[in-house]
């Protein structure tokens, strides 16, 4: 049966046929999807873990213990995981472990678009980029498969538009559940030195025969077409190079470590010139000029941003698109939603003059007009940890503040937080609780008290957390309460040491009936003062000079008309249902 | 299908584009097609600008559609057709949701949302068919059905059967909902074809 399905989908479908039997991610676009698909599949254990290196430490431990084990995350996630990924190479695997790398080149949501095909290189474990979506799904069952005969973890790196792109796909039926044994093999598992120096020759060796693998297997192949130009090229990039060089000979790649470095002399040799078409960094240019094969590639493509077919037909032909029609538009930036449970922090801390160091999720919307409240966004729970670096070296009287979401604090924040208290830091941490992954499309994790599958656990209790690792205030608030809000930031802020403020509201999108009615303005009493619109609430704008609300929009916070000075904003009936 | 078909659906977040590509790219699937389909999740998604891309015919290479190749563009929001107009092929049929949502730079004051539109778009030689989307989703029974008011619009001018229609959105909807959403791709598709004669 053929069916659409968006890569992410294809490697859950993939997974499925494989048999596999543990599935471990931590939500992050363009990655977030394939766990959702594979808790569909109730033959196997699926589980969102609470960061990447958890997730792939799961997946590993199964793997080892004899069960086919998938892990998947975004790019920086892989960050996150690479401690336990580069010493898993060195001990390798028992059944088959795939991890799943997501790609963001053109960063739509992504922090950096840092090229993790390194990472495969820089492990020393053999990779697989699929070009569709067919694609995904078949090298997933390959890429199970190259981990049991190599003995070694497998990373499958995809990319945005493969992840999110769908492309028809082959159903097939799974193949039956691999089961190998578990036997205790410390010389194998037990990385200390001793045993560690015997994997590293292991892994080299392991290298040198997948190489071999590499010049032989059918997911390297030649599509002969013109013997003018040659081009090799792998993932996404490969069907954007198709679709503007119809006619030249490619050199496919589908196993992208190691190279097949003889096939790909072979192939140049039969070329009169020979192009390397690849996303973000020369990760195969580099390895085949290394080699002495000349070819070209970085001298015609700038290694940032996305490709696409227009990006190579104006570096290779020099077709200027035709000037942008919409360059005059006013700009359309993702906003923070209408009755968001953040907004009233961030309007708050911006009274303080406050210092904000933000973290990753959907809070990080503040540092946009018209709040303009964040100092500075890294990566996953930097927020803490760059704070006390704030509050160490700033005037002593500057407040210090880190912000970030429940899930980002379970998923790297919790250790900076016992550092910042072991350490006699004075700063507050703001954790903002909606009770979700948001950002990512609304996973569950710890807050939430659901698991993947919707199963109630126990909720994580922050106010617990913080308490036990000493910080010296502890509060929850429901931020839209802004006088109780401020009050606590207030106090937080005068406290001499680590305080913790929990803003706990659900998010506006998941429990959209927490309020009733919506807000109105009374022309009669309002004297336009503006005030409202430094929130930045989508659902108010200005028409003709005075300030509206769109109904059809605002779910009923009434933050607006907590910081309106008239006390001209008041709730009306009005039924918003759906 | 000897040309690739390329639909470019764009719009702002939340009004439910992903629904409609996907429906559109089932329903090619369902015809025999080779389909692909190209957009963007997270950050994009919260209220900012999103676009959509379906491309379908014999054999299709990239899931994105290369400036100046869309031959069509359903737009759900009248600013943003604005936005897109650099991948339309020259008389390319552009349908437009009759339909305002002020970016946040509008309505902060800080930009002036355009008062010449259509204007725009008749200069730009485009077949353009200005749609009371929410009207006609408001007649079907919910206003988030406009997405399918606008693929009914769009089913006018493509020639996929009817039935591959029904069954990608059928599958898309739950039986409740499947009666309302058919009733808004009818509603499109009349609209669509009283517009040709």
């Amino acid at each position: 049966m053929k069916k659409l399905f968006s890569g992410n989908e294809a490697v859950a479908r993939g997974a499925f046929e494989a048999g596999v039997q543990v599935a471990a991610a931590y939500p992050g676009t363009p990655s977030t999807e394939i766990l959702e698909n594979i808790a569909q599949y109730p033959q196997i254990y699926a589980e969102w873990s609470v960061n990447e290196k958890v997730a792939f430490e799961v997946a590993y431990g199964a793997a080892v213990a004899g069960k086919r084990a998938l892990a998947a995350m975004k790019h920086v996630g892989v960050n996150v995981a690479s401690d336990a990924l580069m010493t898993a190479a060195y001990a390798g695997v028992n059944a088959g472990m795939v991890l799943v790398s997501a790609d963001d080149p053109g960063m739509h949501s992504s922090q950096n678009e840092q090229d993790n095909r390194y990472f495969a290189r820089f492990a020393q474990i053999p990779m697989l980029e699929p070009s569709s979506s067919a694609e995904a799904k078949a090298f997933v069952k390959l890429a199970f498969e190259i981990s049991e005969t190599f003995d070694t973890p497998v990373m499958l790196r995809m990319t945005t538009r493969i992840c999110h792109g769908q492309g028809i796909v082959e159903l097939e039926e799974p193949q039956p559940v691999v089961t190998r044994p578990y036997v205790k093999n410390a010389q194998k598992y037990v990385m200390m030195p001793a045993y560690a120096r015997v994997r590293r020759t292991v892994l080299l060796e392991r290298m040198r025969r997948l190489a071999e693998y590499s010049e032989t297997t059918p997911l390297n192949r030649v599509e002969e077409g013109d013997a003018e130009i040659g081009i090799i090229t792998a993932g996404v990039s490969y069907t954007y190079a198709r679709e503007v060089f119809p006619n030249a000979s490619f050199l496919k790649l589908g196993m992208t470590n190691p190279l097949p470095m003889r096939k790909i002399a072979e192939f140049i040799s039969r070329h009169r010139q020979v192009y390397v078409i690849e996303e973000l960094e020369p990760f195969m240019e580099e390895q085949i000029k290394a080699a002495g094969l000349q070819v070209r590639g970085t001298d015609l493509q700038s290694t940032a941003g996305e490709l696409s077919p227009d990006v190579l037909r104006r570096r290779f032909f020099g077709t200027v698109p035709k000037k942008s029609a919409g360059n005059d538009l006013p700009a359309r930036p993702p906003v923070m939603c209408a009755g968001c449970p953040h907004r009233a922090v961030f309007s708050v801390l911006r009274k303080h003059r406050a210092v904000v160091s933000s973290d990753i999720g959907c809070y990080t919307l503040g540092a946009l007009q018209p709040l303009n409240a964040i100092d500075s966004v890294l990566c996953m729970g930097a927020s803490v940890g760059m704070a006390q670096g704030y509050a160490r070296m700033l005037e002593p009287d500057r407040p210090v503040v880190a912000v970030l979401g429940d899930s980002t604090f379970i998923h790297a924040g919790i250790p900076a937080l016992v550092n910042a208290v072991y350490n006699r830091v004075k700063m507050t941490v703001v954790i903002l609780d909606n009770r979700i992954t948001a950002m990512t499309g609304h996973q569950q994790n710890p807050a939430s008290g659901k698991t993947l599958q919707g199963e109630q656990v126990p909720v994580f209790d922050f106010e617990a957390v913080a308490r036990a690792v000493g910080a010296a205030y502890v509060r929850t608030v429901d931020p839209i309460e802004t006088e109780a809000l401020e009050q606590a930031i207030g106090e937080a802020l005068a406290c001499d040491g680590v305080s913790v403020i929990i803003a706990s509201r659900p998010c506006a999108l998941v429990d959209r009936h927490q309020y009733t009615g919506v807000m109105a303005i009374d022309k009669d009493t309002c004297s336009e003062c503006r005030l409202c619109l430094r929130i930045g609430c989508p659902a108010m704008s200005l028409r003709d000079g005075s300030v509206v609300i769109n109904s059809d929009l605002c779910f009923g916070c009434s933050l607006c008309s907590q910081i309106c000075p008239k006390e001209s904003i008041h709730r009306t009936r009005v039924n918003v249902e759906g | 299908m000897a040309e690739t078909i390329n639909v470019l659906i764009v719009g702002v977040g939340g009004q439910g584009i992903v629904a409609a590509s996907n429906v559109l790219a089932n329903a090619a699937l369902a015809a025999g097609c080779d389909v692909k389909q190209s957009e963007v999740h997270g950050m994009a998604q919260r209220g900012g600008a999103v676009s959509s891309h379906v491309r379908f015919g014999t054999a299709v290479h990239s899931p994105v559609i290369p400036l100046g190749e869309a031959q069509f563009l359903l737009s759900f929001e009248k600013l943003e057709t604005l936005r897109w107009l650099d991948y339309l092929a020259d008389e390319a049929t552009v349908i437009v949701n009759d339909y305002r949502i002020d970016p946040i730079t509008v309505a902060g004051g800080k930009a002036e949302y355009p008062a010449d539109i259509e204007s725009r778009l008749a200069s730009g030689g485009y077949r353009t068919l200005l749609i009371d989307g929410m009207k006609k989703a408001e007649t079907a029974g919910n206003l988030k059905s406009v997405n399918m008011v606008l693929l009914g619009v769009l089913a006018a001018r493509l020639d996929l059967p009817i039935d591959t229609w029904k069954s990608a959105i059928s599958r898309r909807f739950s039986a409740e909902s499947f009666a309302i959403n058919w009733r808004a791709f009818e509603l499109g598709r009349a609209a669509g074809l009283n517009a040709e004669q």
